[in-house]
């Protein structure tokens, strides 16, 4: 760790002078919410921020869970713990409740917040060590070792040959499939973008996201109705707990005696960042949900996977984890 | 917890004791490596080479020394011949080196030591140096390009063999051919390797978590060039070993060495991923088995060989064929061991070195084996169980190996246990069941220890042994009140310091029976001492009496037609402390093995190595795993072991220790693995976020069983070890269920969702 300065902004228009970065990973100005991700990469010296702003104050007015028909509100600052134990997200939307339970650990679910959730780095050990010379993300044009490398856990979906890092996280996931939006508040006043423009594609990989120097989230909105009734998180891991995803996938579906109205697919542990398989939902819309119609859903989803060898599993794994996960929402009771 | 309480046979009692040291161990008072308070400590961090292999041509220091408390950096351009490469362990093999040169051998070698005034200036500094390389393409494993295979040099007499084991394998009616994969592993104790260096004018005194007091205070002597006698080792509890802290390693002399540059104390925490390269690990292993039997069973031939990765300079393999060749009767025997250099740190002992991985290889072949002879696991090993070691002819000690398995499958349920294939499950999972045997061979070593007992009933006992979180405290405390007749709470143990006699390493299983037989041997010693004084005495009731015939039980000194006299009186007699020294050389052993000792050189009678028995410990070890059948994950809800290892001193930590080999050897079939780069030969996973290990929701059910076995063979006290079988049957078990529940035979671990899709 390198010494920086640490601030604290009591709200959010103090939180807005802080100069972050645009959408850099490694910019020198950092929010400091829960600090697990942020404080592990500044001890395994990969983030080197200089100023560190703790928006923890901002807690006292954006950590509100609001549970309305036509959806959720989920403050940013709201910790992982708190939305997991909710019993009206539990009802009205299990996917985003298991999406928390099942991740990390409770001590950890404790201290993280949402926002930190969604922005948390990537676990590619290429990146998380800077003894490696190689690293796009970490090192913009240094190269990217994992392509030839150890890359088990890393991503089939969104790849290009600059960065194969995946997106770790579980709620971003779920935030994908069911289209939510994401309140900001800036220099330049507030605004919501959709969640899916948050995280950027594939191309710069030392470009994370897409919000402005100083702009903070403060909400996410996650629309609700009956594919969020009927949803479900499903995540298949190396052990029972306590471990990110090597596949999941978040499941909605609309059902009308049996026949798919709406369906709504992400997909964890495999993509370079929160994912969405919207192809996958348009071709189970107006059909019955059976093994075969989930079958050719799970095709349609891993469609264009690359893999670089030992992540050659991945897409079989995701497809069955698709499966897996359709068959069960639909027998759900909803 | 099934133990058995009522075992009078077993001279300890047989009944479970808290450890004595429990409570400092939850409060914080037990102070491991680094706690102990030293004055105006500086603090050292490690620089490791980000390369496996080339030279350092160079360090870039500017921005490290402009760190604010930066003091200075030892490197190779500056250690000036203060620093001598450690002797390996067992005194035969090269080593790789750290400061002695530029040569880089493995990645992650210490390269540098930054010193500076506070643990994160140092850390903020060592982030900061800029090592410059001449980067040479390294080997990493098998296959890689430029690694060097030559058949290993045996530790004690050749490989096992007998017969025509290639002969009979042609001529068989049924057999199995397979090969077999384990990785490597590393120990990841939750203490790190830690290091407090103290000197005061030519005495040294390190604070470490060792396995060797006298091992550690011999080895730093030639490291250091000086006498052995200017060396004290303190490590009075250590935060887990598992064989990482038996050998010496480089950052302790460096560590001194900077304290002595400086006139200060100095202490070294290496960090967890650092922990991966500047110690020891679990190398990796690909065996080749040949099993062949006839039509009912009884095997015919028996052919095991085995390939392990060690450094470019080093030999150190496990050699597990010395173990495997003895566990079925089999008239014909051939094995062989091989030695893989590649540019790696060297491995070392690790939880069963030689059983864990060998016996994975033999008990998947002997599953593989049941199945084609359409035969019941556990029954093919009932037919070919033998109380006669095959290799040598010798019996053993004792063998209750299937008293283990009835009592487990009994247990267990296993004869609910369809055997077909796939054929069990439970909605979406797949169900298996699964069995292996255990064993691990029966070590006991030399030892001394010091005694002292006060008129007021007290006992203090000294002696060098090592508290690796197996309960060697609270052993040694039932010896001494069991032999004394004193309550456990009566007595004082003090360890892990070289100031005290010397015990061997904690490793090989074979603590418990060398220091029990110490500890009990001072103990005896004291009461002849004490015995005599009272036939001598004409206030006493034994006056006159044979000596001989006097015991201490119950806080008294009795002797026949129920005489007895309090433990007060009859030590008083002897003036205000009676002390006593002794020391304990097993039976197969020279004298000169104390001598050895001594010296830092620790020699064992030897389960396969004696002249009157082969002695090693047996268990069964049954698993249940779930499947899931779409997506492959591979669980175990249940596991039931039992486990024959002779008089067990205290069932409560005898227990603990048990159940934490089998939960480690489900982790190594399920999830644990060092990651290799191979083009760069470096470790991926070395956090313990990324070495999976299994979470309490993984092993929610381990029943342990201690099968009573009473041997007077083995040595006199009947103890054998328990602190490393637990684990040694677990991964082929695991592996055997995993085919049970999905007809797909994994030959590689760990078993992870990749290879069931
Ligand atoms: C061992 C371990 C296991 C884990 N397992 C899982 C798992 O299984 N699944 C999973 O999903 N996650 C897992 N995590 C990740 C964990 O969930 C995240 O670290 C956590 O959610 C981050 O939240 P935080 O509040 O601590 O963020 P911080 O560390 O405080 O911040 C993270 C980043 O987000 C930025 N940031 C934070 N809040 C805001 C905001 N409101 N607006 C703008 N920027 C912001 C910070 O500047 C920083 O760059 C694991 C973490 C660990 C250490």
């Amino acid at each position: 760790m390198r010494p920086f300065t640490y601030d604290r902004a009591e709200d959010v228009t103090l939180a807005a002078r802080a100069h972050t970065g645009q959408g850099q990973t490694d910019a020198p100005v950092q929010f400091l919410a829960g600090g697990t991700t942020l404080l592990d990469l500044m001890k395994l010296d990969v983030l080197r921020p200089d100023r560190v702003v703790d928006i923890t104050p901002l807690k006292a007015r954006h950590s509100e869970i609001e549970v309305t028909s036509a959806g959720l509100r989920l403050g940013a600052l709201a910790s992982m713990a708190s939305v997991e134990d909710n019993p009206e997200v539990k009802r009205a939307f299990p996917a985003v409740a298991q999406s928390m339970a099942l991740a990390a650990s409770p001590q950890l679910r404790n201290m993280a917040t949402l926002g930190g959730n969604v922005l948390q780095r990537t676990r590619c050990p290429y990146y998380r060590d800077p003894s490696w010379a190689e690293c796009n993300k970490r090192k913009p044009g240094s190269g990217c070792a994992a392509i030839k490398g150890f890359n088990r856990q890393n991503a089939v979906l969104g790849v290009d040959d600059r960065c194969i890092a995946q997106y770790p996280g579980d709620f971003g996931v779920v935030l994908a499939a069911f289209g939510a939006e994401v309140e900001v508040a800036g220099p330049g006043g507030a605004r919501r973008i959709p969640f899916h423009t948050l995280h950027r594609p594939a191309g710069q990989p030392h470009l994370e996201h897409s919000l402005q120097p100083g702009e903070v989230i403060i909400a996410f909105r996650i629309p609700g109705g009956a594919t969020a009734r009927r949803s479900l998180y499903l995540k298949v891991r190396d052990r029972q707990s306590y471990e990110f995803a090597i596949a999941s996938a978040a499941v909605g579906l609309d059902l009308d005696g049996g026949v798919v109205k709406q369906a709504r697919i992400g997909l964890g542990g495999m993509a370079y960042r929160p994912w969405r398989a919207e192809a996958a939902e348009a071709a189970l819309v107006g059909k019955p949900l059976t093994e075969d119609s989930a079958h050719a859903a799970a095709e349609i989803a891993l469609r264009g996977a690359v893999t670089h060898g030992h992540n050659d599993y991945k897409p079989e794994l995701g497809r069955r984890t698709l499966v897996r996960a359709l068959m069960q929402a639909a027998k759900m009771e909803a | 917890m099934a133990y058995d309480a009522g075992d009078t046979a077993n001279p300890f009692g047989g009944q479970p004791h808290p450890r004595i040291d429990g409570k400092a161990k939850v409060t914080g008072a037990a102070r491991y490596g680094s706690d102990e308070p030293v004055a105006n400590p500086a603090f050292a961090y490690l620089v490791t080479s980000s390369i496996a292999k080339g030279r350092v041509t160079g360090f870039q220091l500017d921005a490290a020394r402009a760190v604010r408390g930066y003091i200075d950096i030892l490197t190779h351009e500056n250690i000036n011949g203060e620093y001598h490469t450690p002797p390996p362990f067992g005194g035969k093999d090269g080593q790789t080196t750290t400061l002695e040169s530029d040569q880089v051998w493995h990645d992650g070698q210490i390269v540098a030591v930054v010193l500076a005034e506070t643990f994160e200036a140092a850390r903020e500094a060592a982030n900061k140096v800029v090592v410059n390389y001449a980067v040479e393409a390294p080997s990493a494993t098998f296959d890689s390009p430029g690694t060097t295979t030559e058949p290993h040099k045996p530790q004690s007499g050749p490989d096992p063999k007998k017969g025509d084991a290639a002969g009979a394998f042609q001529g068989a009616a049924v057999k199995v051919d397979a090969q077999y994969y384990t990785p490597p592993q590393h120990h990841n104790p939750i203490e790190l390797f830690a290091t407090t260096c103290v000197w005061d004018g030519p005495h040294l005194t390190v604070y470490e978590g060792s396995q060797f007091m006298w091992g550690m205070k011999n080895a730093l002597a030639k490291q250091l060039q000086t006498d052995p006698t200017n060396i004290r080792a303190v490590s009075r509890f250590v935060g887990g070993g598992f064989g990482s802290k038996g050998g010496t390693r480089p950052q302790t002399a460096l560590c001194a060495i900077a304290a002595r540059r400086l006139n200060r104390p100095v202490k070294l925490v290496a960090t967890r991923d650092q922990g991966f390269t500047v110690a020891t690990f679990r190398a990796e292993t690909r065996q080749h088995v040949k099993l062949a039997a006839s039509t009912d069973g009884k095997l015919v031939s028996f052919f095991h060989e085995g390939w392990e990765v060690t450094s470019r300079p080093s030999g150190y393999n496990v050699g597990g064929v010395d173990t495997t060749a003895r566990m079925y009767a089999c008239p014909n025997i051939a094995t062989a061991v091989n030695v893989v250099h590649a540019d790696r740190n060297t491995p070392g002992f690790q939880r069963a070195p030689a059983e864990t991985p060998y016996m994975f290889g033999l008990e998947c072949a002997m599953d593989e084996l049941a199945y084609a002879l359409a035969m019941d696991p556990i029954e093919l090993r009932r037919i070919n169980d033998t109380q006669v070691d095959p290799v040598s002819g010798l019996k053993f000690s004792s063998r209750s190996l299937m008293q283990c398995f009835d009592q487990a499958a009994a247990r267990f349920g296993w004869k609910n246990r369809n055997p077909k294939p796939a054929s069990m499950r439970d909605g979406d999972w797949l169900i298996g069941y699964g069995c292996a045997t255990a064993c691990y061979p029966t070590n006991i070593g030399p030892g001394a220890a010091r005694l002292a007992i006060t008129p007021d009933g007290k006992a203090t006992i000294g002696l060098a042994a090592h508290e690796i979180g197996t309960g060697a405290y609270t052993t040694v405390a039932i010896t001494v009140a069991r032999t004394l007749g004193i309550p456990v709470e009566s007595v004082t143990v003090n360890l892990g310091d070289s100031d005290l006699p010397p015990i061997p390493v904690a490793g090989g299983s074979n603590n418990a029976a060398s220091t029990s037989h110490v500890a009990h041997k001072v103990c005896m010693e004291a009461l002849t001492k004490i015995a005599a004084a009272a036939v001598a005495a004409s206030d006493s009731p034994f006056h006159g009496a044979d000596p001989a015939t006097l015991k201490l039980e119950d806080g008294a000194l009795k002797g026949p037609g129920n005489r007895s006299e309090p433990l007060q009186k009859a030590v008083g007699r002897l003036g205000g402390k009676l002390e006593v020294y002794a020391e304990n050389i097993p039976k197969g052993l020279q004298p000169e093995a104390m001598a050895n000792l001594y010296k830092g050189m620790p020699m064992m009678a030897r389960g396969s190595g004696r002249k009157d028995f082969t002695t090693y410990a047996f268990g069964a070890q049954l698993v249940e795993v779930r499947v899931h059948e779409r997506t492959r994950e591979v669980r175990a809800p249940r596991v039931v072991s039992a486990f024959a290892a002779g008089n067990i001193i205290n069932p409560l930590t005898a227990y603990s220790q048990l159940m934490g080999g089998a939960i480690w050897g489900l982790s190594a079939a399920l999830h644990e693995a060092t990651e290799l780069d191979l083009t760069h030969a470096r470790y991926m996973n070395d956090n313990l976020a990324d070495y999976m290990v299994p979470v309490n929701a993984d092993v929610p059910s381990v029943e342990i069983i201690m099968v009573p076995e009473h041997d007077e063979g083995v040595n006199p006290l009947g103890v054998k070890g328990i602190g490393e079988i637990g684990i040694v049957g677990m991964n082929a078990a695991v592996a055997n269920a995993v085919f049970h529940a999905t007809g797909k035979r994994i030959r590689d671990l760990p078993i992870r969702v990749e290879k069931l899709l």
